[in-house]
């Protein structure tokens, strides 16, 4: 069996250092993380690290207060940068909303149990 | 469906089980003709029926169509199965038999039209294979399409019939799913390349595409197995992990009791394991005495098991080859994971915690 489509491209050609770009091999900046924590009881947070450049944190977080029906806070990381903090479970809500407003699933990070 | 279930449920399934050995006899001449070969038997069957679970790769088809047919005989459980759709689908006259003497005591008259109307059912049946609701409507609906055309049996045993079927069908669906290990990934063989066979026998024009797309992949996986059987062997079986067990110590803390169990299975460093199950979980927790895990927080096995299998997606599957057979080094602070059945090597995300809010005491934070 020939398949001509794929004789062009060798799968064994080396790809030279594997470590190319050596600041991105192994970084998660350009993902969104969206975490949860439990609390005490039936309590959680929820956390969301990593926004794009392009968002404003406070106006997220205050459409997320009103649409998600909680509260929430702004917090300041030194490492991460701002993170916004939502009371409850909202990480399925947060996604949808944040798909909905043209973020590209795929560089969302949803963690979590 | 609620509604006929309790009427056939039990007594149905048994019967099926039993009935399994003498379906053929007294229409057999009918039969015959349509049934293929034993491989694409098999094929046929599980494809019909396991169609919900989730989709296999190609690979993992083509292995389940090899296995079938030579192994038809020691599994057990794969025989039954396969002489319970065999029963149903290649010549539906077997089933349909079945289902008409032994439970229902219905009229025997319309016996043989109704066989010879399932058949062409079971085909539509393979193309719509999205939902058991879609499915049985449809299914009900073809049958009964045909039931016009043939004008032989009365209308009203016909449903029934139709009703019949589908609850045996859901049946076995049932079956299948609880069988399955809930842990185990699902490679359900998916295998909408096969179940062509028998409508190739047949002397039925077809009016449909698929069936003629479906032809030719069969044929495709068949000549792919005939030039290398090595890729179907080379593959394990199923990757199988045994359900976390989660036990409860005090009102906070979870004790993961089967931790190094788990580890061992899939290769790993219980190190690595546990460093990412508390990342994920946006928790700490420590290993006890006896190697159990006791963490922080309240959890659901259901939820350690998602967390694992997030784990086993991520670092313990080939990306190329979806092998669970990889090796996890360490080099220069990144870590690779190299496939011991395909060869590839890839780097793995290390794994980060993240941010962590401030939980409780917060007096102790202030100062």
């Amino acid at each position: 069996m020939n398949v001509q489509n794929l004789n062009s491209f060798d799968p064994f050609a080396d790809e030279g250092d594997p470590l190319g770009g050596n600041q991105d091999v192994g970084s998660q900046q350009n993902y969104l993380h969206i975490r949860i924590q439990q609390r005490n009881g039936r309590k959680t947070l929820t956390t969301l690290q990593g926004l794009p450049k392009e968002y404003d944190p406070k106006k997220l977080l205050k459409a997320f207060k009103k649409e998600f029906a909680c509260n929430g806070t702004l917090v300041d990381d030194e490492e991460m940068g701002q993170v916004i903090q939502l009371q409850g479970d909202q990480r399925l809500k947060i996604v949808k909303f944040l798909t909905e407003e043209g973020i590209p699933k795929n560089t969302i990070k949803l963690h979590g149990f | 469906m609620a509604a006929e279930q309790p009427l056939f449920d039990p007594s149905l399934k048994k019967r099926k089980k039993k009935a399994v050995a003498f379906t053929e006899d007294p229409l057999g001449p009918d039969a015959d003709p349509t049934t293929p070969a034993p491989t694409t038997i098999e094929n046929t069957t599980t494809n019909g029926d396991v169609v919900d679970l989730g989709p296999a790769t190609a690979h993992e088809q083509m292995k389940r169509s090899l296995n079938g047919a030579p192994d038809s005989v020691d599994a057990v459980d794969e025989a039954k199965e396969d002489d319970d759709f065999k029963a149903m689908f290649p010549d539906g006259l077997k089933k349909k038999k079945k289902k008409k003497d032994i439970p229902m005591d219905l009229g025997e008259d319309g016996s043989g039209a109704s066989a010879a109307a399932a058949v062409p059912a079971a085909t539509e049946d393979l193309d719509f294979s999205d939902i058991k609701k879609k499915k049985k409507s449809t299914k009900k609906k073809a049958m009964e399409d045909f039931e016009k055309e043939l004008n032989e049996a009365k209308a009203k045993d016909e449903a029934e019939e139709a009703e019949a079927d589908d609850g045996e069908h859901l049946n076995e669906l049932d079956e299948a799913d609880l069988g399955d290990d809930p842990f185990a990934r699902n490679e359900a063989p998916a295998g909408i390349d096969s179940g062509t066979e028998p409508w190739l026998g047949s002397d039925r024009d077809y009016t449909y595409p698929e069936a003629c797309a479906l032809a030719l992949l069969t044929r495709f996986y068949a000549s792919l197995h005939a030039a290398n059987p090595s890729l179907l062997t080379s593959t394990g079986k199923r990757y199988t992990i045994a359900p976390p067990q989660i036990l409860r110590e005090g009102v906070r803390k979870s004790i993961f009791a089967n931790v190094a169990d788990i580890c061992k299975r899939m290769h790993r460093q219980p190190e690595h394991v546990i460093q990412f199950l508390f990342a994920e979980m946006g928790t700490t927790g420590s290993v006890d005495g006896s190697g159990r895990l006791v963490i922080k927080g309240r959890f659901q096995p259901k939820q350690v098991e998602n967390v694992l299998r997030r784990y086993i997606v991520e670092y313990v599957t080939c990306k190329t080859c979806k092998s669970p057979d990889t090796l996890l080094t360490k080099e220069n602070r990144i870590f690779f994971m190299s496939c011991e059945s395909c060869g590839s090597r890839r780097s793995v995300n290390a794994i980060k915690s993240g941010f962590q809010a401030q939980v409780g005491r917060r007096k102790a934070t202030a100062q």
